[in-house]
């Protein structure tokens, strides 16, 4: 028998999140073959992004759209959600394990009395054929594979950013129904005021290069070169629980077992000794360049390439000679 | 105000992680209360040294667990009850369900206001918080950075991937801390002593009303592996222009990144 497989599609700055394509990929792994993949977009004036996400699935695109659905609103979103999926009434549903799919999935978990599987970096074929989910512990330094109990009920999966391929287009759209506008429940909750402070930023967790400071770095006025880099290549700026303690930055970039995990493809660490929560966070990036002073810090066993020196005189440098490189 | 904070033990995010016949190896192993959970606990005394109240520090684990638990006594939590039975598994549906039917019971002392941490550093799955407010029906925000109460109200500051949202929720409500909302304290010497003479429960399943059906675990784990382990590579020669030249010139030969 058929079934569907939904995907909680996300945005971000009037475009649909890489993650989704991604997560539409990881759901077309799971799925069996004569399964389909339907898929739910909230938000406002998006009629243009659910054509564009009609193209990569071949179940419907069920759309909600509404002025108070603009901004993410967990009570209000979960609501519309699920009106939505109540329509559907999939076998799965899969998110992005980003802030929105990280609030909103243990919602429609716990509705649907479901089994869920987070944080997803890859998806295996059991001996039965069934799906084997792969995620990380203790933040990468382990990694276990999952499966859902069977005849269990639902099954909610959030995939990690950057570790699927993201989603090719079909050779024909689905059809994209819009939800009618069933009213919101009283809500006991109100978003005020958001601050996007990431505006216009590269997104830390999608990020395919990471420029990342610790203390090294020394005070807040010492991440100016890293920015620039960062700048250069198009990266997203990262840091060390160090420098973030020490105040120099945001904690929303600390990278780390506390923090966010980042998998680039190019992480520079600059002026960054390489504790062992901080490895956790970063170790599974494809290239892993370190600058430091100190040649026996431990960065550099894990390292790809390493500079010992001082990151305020390499780090420039490094930026002239990227800039060169990518004219 | 009765503030409830659910908190995790879990391994210090120093240690390194060794497997034993495909088991984690637990031996030796320095624990801790899960760090995003401390910001819990101490948040809810704050908030007490303000407001007044009762805190419960609440948990579904081993009997180790009970260390973190008599560790949030000592830094100043009223009470604690640790649900610690062998039927209860690692699964989030499990641990969350376990949860609510213990906040459920608490009909003496109901709950205003549930903390915990955004997510265990251990499993980091970052369900069973949420989990609880929607099985409880209650509001939530997660990933709280600042949060102030009055009357029956919460205004929270809220991390959402670095971007910053001013949520208000009525309550009962729960809450999530991030880090920075708060420096955690540690216990002191009296506060130890003190904490010895706290309540401190155990409760099984049936204590809570639930049966094993109940919590029948809805996923489970196949197997468990390290990550590859990663070489050093090479050291750039020259100097800081020579290295950074090579670099550049590697990534795009070498590794093929550029």
């Amino acid at each position: 028998m058929s079934q569907t497989y939904a995907i909680i599609a996300e945005t971000r700055e009037g475009k649909l999140r890489q993650v989704t394509f991604e997560a539409i990929e990881a759901a077309r792994q799971a799925k069996g073959e004569n399964d389909r993949i339907a898929a739910v977009l909230i938000g406002h004036q998006v009629s243009e992004l659910a054509e564009e996400l009609a193209r990569y699935v071949d179940g419907p695109v069920h759309v909600v759209d509404r002025p108070d659905l603009a901004v993410y609103h967990a009570e209000a979103t979960f609501a519309a959600a699920s009106a939505a999926l109540n329509e559907l009434s999939p076998s799965a549903v899969f998110l992005g394990h980003t802030a929105i799919g990280r609030d909103l999935a243990p919602m429609i978990a716990a509705r649907l009395e479901a089994g869920q599987i987070s944080d997803v970096t890859a998806i295996e074929s059991a001996e039965d054929g069934s799906p084997l989910y792969v995620r990380p512990l203790y933040a990468g330094k382990a990694f276990e594979r999952k499966r859902f109990v069977e005849n269990a009920g639902a099954q909610i999966v959030t995939v990690r950013p950057n570790n699927f391929p993201a989603a090719e287009p079909l050779p024909s759209s689905g059809p994209v129904v819009v939800s009618s506008a069933s009213p919101l429940p009283s809500l006991r909750s109100a978003v005020k005021e958001v601050v996007r402070k990431t505006s216009g930023k590269v997104d830390l967790a999608e990020a395919k290069i990471v420029v990342s400071g610790g203390r090294g770095v020394k005070s807040a006025e010492g991440f100016k070169p890293l920015e620039r880099l960062a700048e250069a290549l198009n990266a997203a700026v990262g840091a060390s629980r160090g420098a973030c303690d020490a105040g120099y930055c945001d904690y929303a970039l600390q990278i780390g077992q506390t923090g966010k995990v980042v998998t680039p493809e190019i992480y520079i660490a600059c002026g960054i000794s390489g504790a062992i929560q901080h490895l956790a966070g970063m170790s599974q990036s494809r290239v892993i360049i370190a600058i430091n002073k100190d040649p026996e810090a431990p960065i550099f066993k894990i390292a790809d390439y390493g500079i010992v020196g001082d990151l305020f005189e390499v780090v420039p440098l490094l930026t002239e000679e990227f800039e060169k490189a990518l004219s | 105000m009765n503030i409830y904070v659910i908190l995790k033990q879990t391994f210090d995010t120093e240690e390194k992680i060794v497997l034993r016949d495909g088991e984690i190896e637990e031996d030796g192993v320095k624990f801790v209360i899960n760090p995003y959970d401390e910001y819990a606990v101490e948040e809810a005394i704050r908030l007490k040294e303000r407001h007044g109240g009762t805190i419960v520090a609440v948990s579904v684990g081993t009997d180790r667990t009970a260390e973190a638990l008599r560790t949030a006594l000592a830094m100043g939590a009223d009470e604690a009850a640790l649900i610690s039975d062998e039927r209860i598994g690692q699964d989030e549906y499990s641990v969350s369900r376990a949860l609510a039917a213990y906040l459920k019971t608490q009909s003496s002392q109901p709950y205003d206001l549930i903390l915990g941490g955004n997510f265990s550093i251990d499993n980091g799955s970052g369900q069973v918080a949420v989990r609880l407010a929607a099985l409880l029906d209650i509001p939530h925000a997660a990933s709280v950075t600042r949060l102030t109460v009055n009357g029956s109200q919460a205004t929270v500051l809220r991390d959402a991937e670095g971007d910053a949202e001013t949520i208000e929720l009525t309550l009962p409500a729960l809450i999530t801390a991030q880090q920075g909302l708060n420096e955690p304290r540690y216990p002191s010497l009296p506060g130890i002593m003190k904490a010895k003479k706290k309540p401190l429960q155990t409760l099984s399943l049936e204590d809570i009303g639930l049966r094993e059906a109940d919590i029948a675990p809805k996923t489970k784990r196949e197997s468990l592996a390290l990550p590859p382990a990663r070489q050093a590579g090479k050291l750039l020669k020259g100097d800081p222009a020579q290295q950074a030249a090579e670099l550049v010139k590697l990534l795009r030969t070498e590794a093929k990144v550029l």
